[in-house]
């Protein structure tokens, strides 16, 4: 059976440098558009990396300012300085 | 010498912030200072295990709440002061933000209430950090709900006494009575029932598809505290899973314990999200996705992950999702179906979809719309335009339960009520299904307590005799005004003048009787 990590963002400034990011990291991932927001899933795991955000937003990026525009998740957590990942065991 | 790298990595900074602030008592015994962490028969054999996968502490937690909050209130003034709410797309809409505001935005006060309790009944220090920083956020979000609508209730009708009504409307017993469950249980309980099965499993259903729906109605207001408060909701989805991790690693006489509670608060949180079924079926006048769809991608795939990820711990799926998952085609039209009938009790108004409604209900339900709900809607709308609008004036059997009238059918026969009753103690109760009915055998003593609305008002202890002074003087509903039909109703011809299909009257008073 599928299993699907997902993350859904608001569709705002800061989610397209996310989406961007999280793109380049996991290109089989992934992305669809719904109203005022975005979703991207992933079968069993989807990583977001600090250094890829740092690269493509051109600045310092810690890890938590990603739950100012995180709307929902799917999957196991596990976040610490230089990523956040989901994934299904 | 320069110290070049002081920050502390979050995993120390956690630790030293949140463990290393805990203490173990000297001078008391522990299972008095937490007496009731035992008595549900979960055992806990080492606290030190919990992860908050986050690793959020308090200084973290204020400055992104802080930066939400001011980016959130920015939003609201905007809307305020560019009358956003003429912006709409029909004032139908609004109607889905009385039954939001009366039924859901007291459930976060309740859910503040709960973790603000239980965060006090846990001995491990990750857990009462983790309820603290949820019981506040909980406040937020009911706080930030009402902000948002008071915008509404100023221009719309319905919104003026949502606490009042959310303890007293009959239909509002049914979150109410969700929320009262799992607070007077025990701590672990209110944790997979709130944390785990709410959240994680459920919460997404009301809050991601309906919020969207929001976005592509134009109310800029509710989709911004809906994601706002979804950010927040992500970190408590998230303790939702680590909870049940957690709890079952701990113990393997855990995991009978916690399977017999995920079947009830599935079972539970299945039928209350009926609403919100109705809410994105029929009140969203743009539509993003059907309720079908929506519990496809949010509970059949992403719920099908889940437990296929829990499976070994011995966690199997809930019991009755067979029923739940076939249901998805038929209870947002059941549901809708009641309170078009009953709308001269309730804070909102209801009507019949328009033609191309009717026909997006068709594509999206091809096997059940056409077939067993579209004929009944075009009778009662042309009942309606012949001037006899339907209202049905007798009381519906509750379920003990779950509160909801006895309006869903068989899983194999959707032309036949789904009723059971069983005798307890001489008396006999009734329920909408097997999943209610083997929640109330599991706990009789709790459910025979119920505040059924029905029965209180046949006992007389709902302000009158019949039901429209019941609606009126209980309630707090003005009749004619805030209930029954949408059109012709004060809110219609409120709508009409603002978008300039009437002339707009020198004296547009909201409250005026149609």
């Amino acid at each position: 059976m599928s299993q699907k990590v997902f993350i859904a963002f608001q569709d705002n400034d800061n989610a397209r440098y996310l989406v961007e990011a999280v793109m380049q990291d996991n290109p089989e991932a992934e992305v669809q558009h719904q109203p005022a927001m975005i979703r991207i899933e992933a079968e069993k795991r989807l990583v977001i990396n600090r250094e890829t955000m740092e690269e493509t937003l051109g600045r310092e990026w810690d890890v938590q300012e990603m739950l100012i525009d995180v709307i929902s998740i799917g999957g196991n957590v596990d976040e610490d300085d230089d990523h956040f990942i989901l994934q299904w065991n | 010498m320069a110290i070049k790298n002081k920050k502390l990595n979050l995993k120390d900074k956690y630790q030293y912030l949140t463990r290393d602030m805990a203490w173990e008592p000297t001078y008391q015994k522990k299972e008095d200072i937490y007496p009731d962490e035992q008595f549900e028969g979960i055992k806990i054999t080492d606290w030190s295990q919990w992860e908050d996968p986050f690793r959020l502490t308090m200084d973290a937690y204020w400055k992104y709440q802080a930066e939400k909050e001011k980016k959130l209130y920015a939003i609201f003034d905007a809307f305020a002061q560019n009358n956003g709410h003429q912006n709409i797309t029909d004032a139908r809409y609004v109607n889905a933000l009385k039954l939001f505001l009366s039924g859901v935005s007291p459930l976060e006060y309740a859910a503040f209430q709960g973790y603000a309790r239980v965060g006090r009944q846990f001995s491990g220090a990750g857990a009462r950090v983790a309820c603290q920083m949820q019981a506040i956020d909980e406040l937020r979000h009911s706080q930030t709900q009402q902000h948002a609508m008071s915008h509404y209730n100023k221009h719309f009708n319905g919104l003026h006494d949502a606490a009042h009504q959310h303890d007293r409307i009959w239909f509002l017993s049914v979150p109410k009575s969700f929320f009262d469950d799992a607070r007077s249980a025990g701590p672990f309980e209110f944790l997979t029932a709130i944390s785990f099965s709410f959240e994680y499993v459920l919460t997404n259903l009301l809050f991601v598809p309906f919020m969207s729906g929001a976005a592509y109605n134009g109310d800029m207001a509710t989709v911004t505290f809906g994601f706002s408060a979804q950010s927040d909701e992500a970190r408590h989805m998230t303790l939702g899973l680590e909870v049940i991790k957690f709890i079952l690693e701990q113990h393997e006489d855990n995991v009978p314990i916690i399977q017999r509670w995920i079947d009830k608060w599935f079972w539970r949180g299945f039928r209350l999200l009926s609403l919100v079924g109705m809410m994105m079926d029929y009140m969203l006048p743009n539509k993003v996705m059907s309720w079908a769809e929506a519990w496809e991608v949010y509970y059949e795939q992403n719920g099908g992950a889940l437990f296929k990820d829990l499976e070994r711990y011995g966690i199997r799926p809930p019991k009755y999702q067979d029923v739940a998952n076939a249901a998805k085609n038929h209870v947002s039209h059941q549901a809708w179906s009641t309170f078009y009938q009953y709308s001269q009790a309730t804070n909102f108004h209801t009507w019949m979809p328009e033609e191309e409604e009717m026909t997006w209900l068709s594509e999206k339900y091809p096997e059940t719309f056409d077939k067993y709900y579209r004929a009944r809607f075009e009778h009662w709308d042309k009942e309606h335009k012949e001037g006899r609008r339907f209202y049905n004036n007798t009381l519906p059997q509750l379920c003990q339960v779950c509160q909801i009238p006895v309006i869903f059918t068989e899983k194999d026969d959707p032309s036949v009520f789904s009723h059971r009753q069983i005798k307890h103690d001489g008396e006999r109760y009734h329920f909408c299904s097997d999943g209610c009915c083997d929640i109330f055998k599991n706990e009789p003593v709790k459910y025979i307590q119920a505040w059924l609305p029905v029965h209180q008002i046949y006992q007389g202890n709902c302000g009158g005799a019949d039901v429209a002074t019941v609606v009126e003087k209980y309630y707090h509903i003005n009749p004619g005004v805030d209930n029954m039909e949408y059109h012709g109703s004060p809110d219609h011809q409120r709508w009409l003048d603002i978008k300039g299909l009437k002339p707009l009257k020198s004296n547009n008073e909201k409250k005026t009787a149609a």
